[in-house]
């Protein structure tokens, strides 16, 4: 039976005329995951503004030429008549660590990720998983630690050319090291995740697994492992303290990677805490944070690059 | 050359590149674990550091550590949940949800030592608090509250769809859902990954050099009281972590003995990120089967 | 306005008044519906009734749209960001549950949904039907114990669970998992319950007593249930409609559907020519 009572009881149950207990609930919780939405804006925005501020500080206030910033090599902050404060050299060292180290882990990197996908699926991730794990988990300052207190005397006794064993190959050798986890996994998740069906059909051609490997699995793999070299990377150039520890920290451009050399991360570590806030020396290590800043931007959009070339 | 023998030379290769994966692990820890566990005895672990003469400990170092992390993870868990939540159920596709992903992404990729001069800039010389333990556990929230939300959303997402639809069947808000449905479910995955965060946290220096600095004041561990100059509970003290003296030790310090006071915070360094590990790994495991157990 | 229609049924002929009056009591009223995941339109300008206290089946091959027109009755597509409907689906001659105005809330309430999956929560059998009461501000321990009591009851499902109504549900078997998830919507009091395939994953002798059990739903309540098994839908049903690429080809009788069907696709179908 239907009359317009019955009606209006359903239109009142079904209608969203009350302000009901459910709807406040719901407006609480979507409420207060939002803020906490909004606040990582907040402080990515916040960073990027305040970050860009100050580092622009040395160019806008003290004087500093933005190009004698990038490109000279004449670094003397605190000479008396004519300070200079070419940061080139740091930059160098920063690009040059970051590659070389790139250049030492991805092949190890990549090798131990095929093992874990080819050759021993099985056990060969039971083990080197958490190996991997543990890597990534041993605190940057004890890899810097180990460095300074076996690496550098083994450089200085074994290599003629490194007089004090501080060297940019000294660093180089740690952030290897430091990066060759994040690229191994990553490399490991981009192999596993390939379709089976190339495996089997390069198989079934009657191919061996190293040809499978090399002409099938790598190529249809490759944007996914410049993404795993990509992100060693972009572990590598921020990376300040370990690498401070075994580099040398000299101004110059090094002759030889035998040779002590800086990088960005560095400079601002050491002289951060002994330069007085606002002046020009102090405000140029703020420059060296934007430049650090600007590079990784730089290596997000790389990534994304890669990313989108691996939707193809 | 022949495909088979080229073939064999190659799996050679292969099992190299891992073996010297594995070996660099086993050597790094046996080296830490060789030089640093000798020097661990309760009076290492119970005296204080000294600047000068040997034979300091790492009493306050220690409980600095453990202090910074735990207001970091007072900080980060419940935003980073709720950040992970909005990301996993509240987010819809499109330009909003983009741009907090860049951000969460830029936040991630952000080098430590960034993170450090932004504390710096902010929390020591804006609001003028100096070095102090909640300017360093914030900075330590803007590093770790990436990993946080990544966690959150990957085990939400890996929470059964039906589960979710089940209860918004019965005419539950999706706000109650979330709460009483999925996040129970989601809770192994979330924990074991904090820990693991936490892990990280712990063992962080470059972001904590320029916020909590390289000092610690004189500390009473009679006096609780969070609010007191000399408490250790005092969150608006410098307050040198373990990580950071085992840095500062070695590049400015003038103790005869940086080595093996180095070689011990090391040892106790990687023990606890152990520990962490292996706790993450057993409790997930634990719940994970507690939660799935047909009984 | 009064739609009363018994008024105007002479009494004496009371046996076949009540069929009749049942046969012409609309619970929902589907009119002109279309559903859309973005270009791709899953349901074609769909028009037909659901009667009171009746099983009204949805029956075709899979992808035919179907399971996507359960899921807009209680509004379960809204999840889907892509997916966007026309037309009305009339409720108890009163609202259209398409709506904006609908709370949403409210209508999952009065509309319960049985999935194809039996899908209890992770907890205890009690609590997967306490969950929903203790929402809904049911705290008192013995208002619970009652609700939670007769809903098994009426699911058929006390006897089995009554002494491990604290293990957890997950323990169940399949067939019990389906029932308790049946329990724990009709313990909201429903009016209507969308049964999306709620037998297919289930063992034969699950499947009959999710059957029967239906057939025994149908005296409360009225029920709309998606199945592939056509021997399913003559068992139980009323009314059927057939559902092809999203056009209801058919809707009639389940009778005369199953015997008599007017077009030839409905008989290619039911006479397992595709499917």
């Amino acid at each position: 039976m239907k009359d317009e009572q019955t009606i209006t009881a359903v239109q009142q149950r079904l209608l969203k005329s009350r302000q009901g207990k459910a709807k406040k609930n719901e407006f609480t919780g979507r409420f207060i995951v939002t803020v906490a939405a909004i606040i990582m804006i907040v402080a990515t925005i916040s960073i990027t503004i305040f970050l860009a501020t100050k580092g622009l500080q040395s160019f806008l206030v003290s004087g500093v030429s933005p190009i004698e910033f990038l490109t000279s090599t004449d670094w003397n902050p605190t000479a008396d008549e004519n300070p200079s404060f070419g940061a080139f050299p740091f930059i160098f060292g920063t690009l040059a660590v970051t590659f070389l180290s790139a250049l030492i882990a991805g092949p190890i990197g990549i090798g131990g990720a095929i093992f874990m996908s080819e050759i021993a699926p099985s056990w060969g991730k039971k083990v080197l998983q958490p190996v991997i794990e543990l890597l990534v988990g041993i605190p940057s300052v004890v890899y810097g630690f180990i460095g300074l207190t076996v690496l550098v005397p083994f450089m200085r006794n074994t290599f003629s050319g490194a007089q004090t064993g501080f060297s940019l190959l000294s660093g180089v050798i740690v952030l290897s090291v430091m990066i060759l986890p994040t690229i191994t996994s990553i490399a490991t998740d981009a192999m596993i995740s390939l379709p089976s069906n190339l495996r089997q059909g390069s198989y079934a051609l009657g191919a061996t697994r190293w040809q499978t490997i090399k002409k099938v699995l790598i190529p249809a793999a490759i944007p996914s492992l410049l993404t795993a070299i990509v992100l060693g990377m972009a572990r590598a150039f921020g990376e300040a303290l370990a690498v401070q520890m075994v580099i040398g920290n000299v101004r110059a451009i090094p002759d030889s990677i035998l040779e002590p050399a800086a990088t960005l991360t560095t400079i601002i570590t050491l002289n951060m805490g002994h330069t007085t806030y606002g002046s020009v020396e102090n405000n140029t290590l703020w420059s060296m944070g934007l430049v650090l800043l600007i590079l990784s931007f730089i290596f997000i959009l790389i990534i994304r690059y890669l990313s989108s070339r691996r939707k193809l | 050359m022949n495909s088979k023998v080229s073939d064999r030379i190659a799996t050679g290769v292969f099992v190299l590149l891992a073996s010297i994966i594995v070996l660099l692990l086993v050597s790094l820890f046996g080296y830490i674990l060789v030089r640093g566990v000798p020097h661990i005895s309760l009076d290492f672990l119970t005296t204080e550091s000294s600047t000068v003469s040997a034979g300091g400990g790492i009493r306050d170092q220690l409980f600095n550590s453990f202090y910074v992390l735990f207001i970091t993870m007072l900080i980060t868990v419940p935003l980073g949940v709720c950040g992970g939540i909005y990301m996993a159920e509240y987010a819809k596709p499109g330009k909003l949800t983009n741009f907090i992903r860049s951000c969460i992404e830029m936040l991630a990729s952000l080098p430590s030592i960034v993170v450090g001069m932004f504390g710096l800039l902010i929390f020591v010389n804006t609001f003028d608090w100096g070095y102090s333990i909640i300017g360093g556990a914030l900075a330590l929230t803007i590093f770790n509250i990436p990993t946080m939300v990544r966690v959150t959303e990957d085990s939400i997402r890996s929470v059964p769809g039906e589960l979710k639809e089940a209860s918004l069947a019965l005419g539950i808000t999706h706000w109650h859902t979330i709460k009483t449905v999925i996040l129970p479910s989601a809770f192994p995955g979330i924990l074991t990954g904090a820990i693991l965060a936490a892990g990280r946290v712990f063992g962080e220096a470059a972001a904590l050099l320029f916020t909590v600095g390289l000092s610690t004041p004189r500390l009473d561990y009679g006096n609780w009281n969070p609010f007191s100059e000399d408490s250790p509970l005092n969150l608006m003290r410098p307050a040198e972590t373990l990580s950071v003296h085992i840095w500062a030790t070695n590049t400015n310090g003038i103790i005869p003995d940086i080595d093996a006071v180095s070689a011990g915070a090391s040892a106790i360094l990687i023990l606890s990120v152990l520990l962490f590990n292996l706790i993450a790994r057993w409790l997930g495991s634990v719940i994970h089967k507690k939660y799935t157990a047909s009984k | 306005m009064s739609r009363s229609i018994t008024l105007e049924i002479p009494e004496q002929k009371s046996e076949e008044v009540k069929e009749n009056n049942k046969a012409t009591d609309i619970v929902l009223d589907i009119k002109d519906l279309s559903v859309y995941y973005g270009e791709n339109q899953a349901v074609k300008h769909a028009s037909f009734p659901v009667y009171k206290n009746q099983v009204t089946a949805l029956i075709g091959p899979s992808g035919c749209g179907k399971s996507t027109f359960l899921r807009t009755i209680n509004r379960m597509n809204d999840l889907i960001p892509i997916a966007h409907n026309k037309g009305e689906i009339v409720y108890e001659n009163a609202v259209n549950l398409l709506s904006d105005e609908v709370d949403i809330i409210a209508l999952r309430k009065e509309i319960g949904m049985v999935f194809q999956k039996p899908n209890p929560f992770p907890k205890s059998v009690y609590n997967n039907i306490a969950h929903a009461l203790r929402f809904y501000g049911i705290t008192k321990k013995k208002e619970l114990n009652r609700i939670v009591e007769e809903s098994l009851k009426k699911a058929v499902l006390w006897d089995e669970v009554k002494d491990r109504l604290h293990e957890s549900a997950l323990a169940l078997s399949g067939g019990q998992q389906q029932r308790l998830c049946i329990a724990r919507t009709l313990a909201m009091e429903p009016n209507l319950l969308l049964l999306d395939e709620p037998a297919s994953a289930l063992d034969p002798v699950s499947n009959a007593k999710i059957e029967e059990l239906i057939l025994h739903l149908k005296e409360d309540y009225s029920i709309v249930i998606v199945t592939h098994n056509m021997q399913q839908a003559s068992r139980i049903s009323d009314k059927t409609a057939f559902f092809l690429n999203g056009n209801v080809v058919e809707y009639d009788d389940t009778k005369n559907i199953f015997t008599n069907p007017s077009k030839k696709e409905t008989e290619d179908y039911i006479s397992g020519r595709f499917g």
